[in-house]
């Protein structure tokens, strides 16, 4: 009745009044048609009314929203605040820093944006639409449409017939990479202050799922890359650039400059001085030189600590049928096709990773909360020691097989290799619909001898993936290693699967190059996970991450089936460090030509509270793009400064390792001196005995003499002996 | 939703309910208990009075634009899924299936306008717009903050460069210039037809330039033409030593020009790629609705900056643009900004009298003014082929306009014959600047730079009653001086007749046609292909605009000026055929004639191709902007131009069959006076 006395009135607004006197006439001669008139127009009515209103409201909204001066969230900010500091960009432009060097940044996995160029029928108006980065529109409105143009092809690792997806190029490749969610546009913001622009800034943006010598293959990115540094150096002056790769960028880098010097049916042809001449530094962030563990749960249950979180909090949540196709299984056969996530592997195997008793962080405290000031570091130090005595987390062992087994003494376990294991025939294969993972290949049999190793470090992992998983390894291994080379003037080393694997290839000869490793400290990262096998049905990975696994106050370090140490979140300190701090330091055999490297971290501290959104001082892996701290050293050296003028190295987690003798950082034993070398065989997997090492002298000298190249006669000459066997560092 | 719902109909209906059984009752028995009438008064009075007053009107208009948002939904879902409108198959598409598949590498260079900028720098009032385009996409900022979006896309008026303190730069890649605006496309649809026959980033580059600047200046300030070279050469390499194909649009076209003999000549001027660089790296060069020879739109663009659109809106509402209500006055701005971009100098007419014709000819002697009927009669004789030239005598002119006459003051004017014209030459303008510095100071700012001129000499400028090409410079120069001093040390728009002189190896000369040899690659193919069909501004009838006021400007083109007995006159300006921008001379006669053969400017004998397109206009509004259109910008969506670019990128050369070939330059009067241009 209401609704169609609000109708009329707007009609006739006259009429008003006789409502107000109803007469009987009326009311008996409408009642009912009224009535009915009512129910018919109620709903409908409503329901425009409710849509207007909303609409009208967001509109309203939108308006307030489009009129409201630019500058209004900074001055809530800063109301509620206090005064912000200047952004590095504006306090060093004040300082009187211009752009000098050009710069390139090279964006990691996942963050590049990925557009379709060509499609199949459901994909129709996507074209030059980005299907990755952005809003993800597409992801909910036809995932599995999505997830079929997402996918490469399982055998070559290239596009799929009928489907070219390519990255974005220019800028808007990486700035954000969901609307709001920065990646490199705060740096680049940062850099544009000081007089960068888009003729000397590039992103070396590139097919982020393609292994990256594919890339080079399929879009000749490789060449375009060097094509555009060498305009710039041209156009610029003759300034050589500024690299700064990000995650998985850091890698593609490495790769790019062993290309780049090679002759060109597979390099670039360069020349073995095109690095000399063209780059000035390379400022690595976050770069995951030694791989990440979470790599390999990634590939081996398609799940991290999120998704494990996630499965123990709704069990049943992701396992469900609800939405009619099984989530991680398709994210699982998508991400399997992506070659790039092999690169991340472990890199290193036991030696630098741990074996099945020690590993290179040990000793670590994983503390709830870091102490800030220095006042609370004696006590601090004090507890290392004591929980050192109480557990040592061995964090060698990537994957262990249940909670105990993890903390176990390797002479207590019991191991049933599985490399043997014949994988049986799944019956189960025709159930389980169009999903299809090659865990159905392997059968109940390969499953639990699998299980059965109980074990496995980073040596052994690689041949669990190649157990379970080998189509993509045998894709990945034509393409990236992961071992550490002891003769790196092998001839086997100028294949290109090689170049991306710091540890087996020289760094270009260019002297006068400087590479800053820049990474986030203070945040516990993934390291090692405990599993179980899962119990549910076949058509499932039937291994998960143990979110039961609780290591409580004994060892904090374990939490959810995953142990954690320092670093940005993503990548532990030993694989974002090492390089610069060890492998790379001095003249070593990695680096022939005596790069100066410098380790800059940044100590992780949260933002204080949700106006600052996320933060300046942050130390995670994405969100360190937008520490000021970082920013600074970045536009001081695209402006002309050297490692020095930065103030050298800048370390936090020393203080953690302090008290070691030696090997103050990272307890990895030195690589670069063949003699020590030995020393470490003798070492490995047991303690030092007293008395004599078990090598006689004899035998370290013929072994050295063997592996650099020295003859009977050269050991006689003092001089030539000395220089040979000079381990320099 | 249905929550609410109910509770709304609580609220409305519930107290209807209580009320709904005292209403039954006789007024009487209200009357006669006073307290349960008070008690009953209560409910009433809240809802009679409270709720309609407060509900109606709202409600109602929630519901008008709930009704309006649902209807607008409902249709743009049936649009979307009803398969009956789907656009027909694209060329693309069907070129795939004919077997053509990527082969030459692809360049689009974007003509002026079109291309987006970017700010990176700019004064406080832009703040968080950094990245965010000023030109190009929705444009909001025109409205937001209109004077500070004017600031910073004006150049320095001394240098032609950027003001201190602002950079707006050119949007790289595709992006560039593939919409203009949301839904306006430029190169979308030729881009999403190459990609059909397998074309992506790593074949296919936009040539992104900063279109306000004079073409050296692009390299100087942003090194354009290099990363253009060093692209060329990378793609060249990449995809297995294939020839790239250009494909430049409108001012693009003599960018490409520029870029040409800049990618020859030595290096601290030039490119340093010698005098083979073209004949290695370059298959054809396809322009599209090129402006070769200049478009006279620019000569009142500059000296009023109107045009035909601009004329006509004043017209229909004369007090509108010249009025104060907007706090400042619109065109007055948008002058003074245009004057500060160089890169409009590089669109006057080229070649002078030779090319555009004096004071009695023009080389449009068979010209027929389309009026809307006679374009409809046109377009459908086209079709039975023979009738063309029985169109074409039914509709030709008794008296021929003198087009020649690029700007006459007064309609008589633009039609006597050239003797009873005063024609005064142009040395005797002078400005007389003492007299109007006194005046300025009433005036405040100074807009442009008529206010620094006195009146007397703008009289002076209408007692000359006829401009030709040449003699409009002249104008230009007396009335924009600083503009035209910047631009010329970058553009010349001569004709030469000795091409060996060694100051044409000067830069200024590069983008002009009439003063350049092509370069010697033989191999190369020019196509020029351009829609026709579209009345284009030719020649312009101007007057002196009556306003007194200071900051006003003091010419206006006469809209009040029509032709009498042919359609070629009309709102004051002249029309002839062309797409719309371009008048066909300057779009084909460098491919026709100029360059037809081995003639002097074209010492090598590049072979060249005249492709015109018929215009036809959409056949209905669910067509969008047609794609048989030979409009100047929507011929980038004409699908018999598509089909040429796919298959000349795919490898084939056109089969060599003029359309129709171009009838005012075979004809005698240009043949006869451009004696430069016929001896080779």
């Amino acid at each position: 009745m209401s609704i169609l006395r609000r109708r009329k009135g707007t009609e006739n607004k006259k009429t008003e009044p006789e409502y107000e006197e109803f007469n009987d006439e009326n009311k008996k001669s409408n009642g009912s048609s009224r009535r009915l008139r009512r129910r018919r127009w109620s709903c409908m009515d409503g329901c425009c009314w409710f849509v207007g209103c909303i609409c009208s409201i967001w509109w309203f909204f939108l308006f307030l929203y489009n009129a409201m001066p630019a500058s209004f969230p900074q001055y809530v900010t800063e109301a509620i605040t206090g005064p912000l500091p200047d952004p590095p960009g504006v306090k060093l432009a004040k300082e009187g820093l211009r752009a000098k060097h050009p710069v390139v940044f090279v964006p990691g996995i996942v963050t590049g944006g990925l557009e379709l160029w060509e499609g199949h029928q459901c994909a129709e108006g996507l074209f030059r639409k980005r299907l990755w980065g952005g809003t993800f529109g597409e992801l909910y409105k036809r995932p599995l449409c999505w997830v079929e143009h997402m996918s490469l092809d399982n055998e070559t690792g290239l596009d799929p017939s009928g489907i070219r997806i390519r990255p974005v190029s220019g800028l808007v490749a990486a700035d954000y990479f969901a609307p709001g969610y920065f990646v490199w546009a705060v740096l680049i913001a940062n850099l544009a202050r000081i007089g960068y622009e888009e003729k000397n800034m590039y992103m070396a943006a590139y097919d982020w799922r393609i292994s990256f010598q594919n890339t080079e293959v399929r879009d000749q990115t490789l060449s375009r890359i060097k094509s555009n540094i060498e305009l710039m150096v041209a156009s610029s002056g003759g300034k050589k650039v500024v690299i700064i790769p990000h995650s998985m960028g850091v890698l593609y880098l490495l790769h790019f400059m062993k290309w780049v010097e090679a002759p060109a049916p597979m390099g670039g042809g360069g020349g073995s001085d095109w690095c000399a001449k063209h780059l000035k530094a390379v400022m690595n962030i976050g770069g995951p030189f030694l791989g990440v563990p979470k790599a390999v749960s990634g590939l081996f249950s398609a799940e991290a600590k999120d998704i494990a979180a996630a499965r123990s909090m709704a069990p049943s949540f992701l396992e469900s049928e609800m939405f009619n196709f099984q989530t991680l299984q398709h994210v699982m056969r998508m991400t399997r096709t992506w070659d790039s996530t092999m690169s991340m592997i472990p890199k290193g195997g036991d030696t630098i990773w741990g074996g099945l008793d020690w590993s290179p962080e040990e000793g670590h405290e994983c503390n709830e909360k870091k102490p800030k000031n220095n006042t609370t570091q004696t006590a601090e130090s004090d507890r290392t020691r004591k929980s050192d005595n109480a557990t040592r987390v061995k964090y060698g062992r990537i994957i262990s097989f249940g909670k105990l087994v993890a903390d176990l003494h390797s002479s207590e376990i019991e191991r049933i290799d599985f490399r043997d294991a014949l994988k049986g025939k799944s019956h189960a294969n025709s159930t389980c619909r169009d999903v299809w993972t090659e865990y159905h290949d392997m059968g109940i049999e390969g499953v639990t001898a699998v299980a059965d190793y109980k074990v496995y470090t980073a040596g052994s992992v690689l041949d669990l993936l190649h157990f379970v998983a080998p189509k993509l390894m045998k894709r990945g291994s034509a393409h990236f290693s992961y071992g550490i080379a002891d003769d790196l003037d092998d001839k086997k080393y100028e294949h290109y699967k090689y170049w991306s694997n710091p540890l087996e290839t020289k760094l270009p000869n260019a002297p006068g190059m400087e590479i800053f490793s820049m990474y986030g400290v203070g945040i516990p990262t993934e390291r090692a996970y405990v599993y179980k096998l899962s119990t549910a049905g076949d058509c499932y990975i039937p291994f998960q991450i143990d979110t039961s696994a609780e290591g409580g106050s004994k060892s904090p370090c374990l939490k959810g089936g995953v142990f954690h140490t320092d670093g940005d979140e993503t990548v532990p300190i030993l694989s974002a460090g090492y390089m610069c701090v060890k492998g790379w330091r001095g003249k070593t055999r990695f680096n022939p030509s005596g790069i100066r490297t410098f380790v800059r971290e940044y100590n992780h501290a949260p933002p204080a509270n949700l106006l600052e959104g996320r933060g300046t001082q942050s130390g995670a892996h994405v969100d360190i793009m937008g520490n000021f701290a970082l920013i600074e050293d970045i536009i001081r050296v695209a402006a002309g400064a050297a490692g020095e003028d930065l103030g050298g190295d800048k370390v936090y987690s020393e203080q953690e390792y302090s008290g070691k003798p030696e090997a103050a950082y990272f307890n990895v034993l030195e690589l670069d001196a063949p003699v020590r070398r030995c020393e470490r065989l003798a070492l490995d997997g047991f303690r030092r005995g007293r008395g004599r090492p078990k090598k006689y002298w004899g035998e370290v000298i013929r072994r050295d003499m063997e592996q650099l190249q020295l003859t009977e006669d050269m050991t006689l000459d003092r001089k030539i002996w000395r220089t040979r066997i000079r381990a320099e560092g | 939703m249905a929550a609410i719902l109910r509770f709304r109909k609580l609220c409305f209906l519930e107290p209807v309910k209580s009320f709904e059984k005292p209403k039954n009752d006789e007024k009487k028995s209200f009357e006669q208990h006073p307290e349960i009438e008070r008690v009953l008064e209560k409910p009433k009075s809240k809802k009679t009075k409270k709720q309609p007053k407060e509900w109606r009107c709202l409600d109602s208009c929630c519901w008008l634009i709930g009704y309006l948002c649902t209807s607008w939904w409902l249709l743009l879902f049936l649009c979307n899924f009803l398969p009956g409108l789907r656009v027909p198959e694209a060329p693309g598409v069907r070129l795939k299936r004919d077997g053509l598949t990527a082969l030459h590498p692809v360049v689009l260079v974007p003509g002026i306008v079109t291309g987006g900028l970017e700010l990176w720098e700019g004064r406080p009032c832009s703040e968080g717009l950094f990245r965010k385009r000023l030109w190009g996409g929705s444009f909001t900022e025109i409205f937001k903050r209109p004077l500070c979006w004017l600031e910073h896309l004006s150049l320095d008026n001394e240098t032609g460069l950027d003001p201190p303190g602002i950079r707006v730069r050119a949007v790289p890649g595709l992006v560039a210039a593939d919409y203009f605006a949301p839904g306006y496309f430029v190169w979308a649809v030729l881009i999403e037809n190459l990609a059909k026959i397998g074309y992506e980033q790593k074949n296919m580059y936009m040539a992104a330039y900063d279109w306000r600047l004079s073409f050296q200046n692009t390299e100087i300030r942003d090194q354009a033409l290099s990363r253009l070279k060093s692209k060329i050469e990378l793609m060249y390499v990449t995809n297995g030593y294939k020839k790239v194909v250009v494909v430049p649009h409108s001012m693009g076209v003599i960018y490409f020009l520029h870029f040409l003999k800049w990618v020859e000549a030595p290096p601290p001027v030039g490119g340093g790629g010698g005098p083979d660089w073209c004949a290695k790296h370059i298959k054809a060069i396809m322009n599209i609705g090129p402006a070769f020879l200049g478009v006279p739109k620019t000569v009142a663009n500059i000296l009023s900056a109107e045009g035909r659109d601009v004329a006509f809106v004043r017209a229909m509402a004369p007090g509108l643009l010249d009025s104060e209500t907007f706090g400042f006055q619109t065109l007055q701005h948008i002058m003074r900004v245009c004057r500060t971009w160089d890169s409009v100098v590089s669109l006057l007419p080229r070649g002078g009298e030779t090319i555009w014709g004096d004071l009695n000819r023009s080389p449009e002697v068979e010209n027929i003014c389309y009026t809307s009927k006679a374009r409809y009669l046109q377009s459908s004789s086209k079709e039975s082929n023979g009738n063309d030239t029985d169109a074409r005598r039914s509709f030709h002119v008794k008296e021929l306009p003198r087009y020649g006459r690029i700007v006459s003051f007064g309609k008589e004017k633009s039609e006597l014959p050239s003797s009873q014209l005063s024609i005064i030459d142009s040395k005797e303008f002078v400005r007389e600047g003492g007299a109007s510095r006194n005046s300025n100071t009433s005036c405040g700012e100074i807009l442009s730079e008529y206010d620094e001129m006195s009146r007397k000499s703008i009289k002076k400028v209408a007692e000359n009653d006829a401009y030709t090409a040449r003699t409009a410079l002249d104008l230009l120069r007396f009335v924009a001086p600083k503009m035209m001093k910047r631009a010329e040390a970058h553009f010349s728009h001569g004709i030469a007749d000795d091409l060996d002189d060694p100051k044409y190896a000067h830069y200024k000369y590069w983008s002009n046609p009439l003063e350049t040899k092509l370069p010697d690659a033989p191999d190369m193919e020019i196509y020029c292909s351009y829609g026709v069909g579209i009345p284009t501004e030719r020649s312009y009838v101007y007057k002196l605009s009556s306003s007194d006021k200071c900051k006003s400007i003091p010419l206006q083109i006469d809209s009040s000026a029509y032709g009498s007995d042919n359609g070629c006159l009309k709102g004051g300006v002249h029309f002839v055929d062309g797409d719309e921008s371009v008048p066909v001379v300057s779009a084909g006669f460098m491919c026709a004639k100029g360059w037809r053969g081995k003639t002097r400017f074209n010492p090598s004998g590049i072979s060249t191709y005249v492709r015109e397109y018929q215009h036809k206009a959409p056949a209905s509004i669910l067509e969008g902007r047609g794609t048989e259109s030979g409009a100047h910008v929507d011929i980038m969506g004409n699908v018999a131009l598509i089909e040429d670019v796919l298959r000349v990128a795919a490898g084939a050369t056109v089969a060599v069959e003029p359309l129709r070939l171009v009838r005012m330059f075979t004809s005698e009067p240009l043949s006869k006076h451009s004696g430069p241009v016929t001896a080779v």
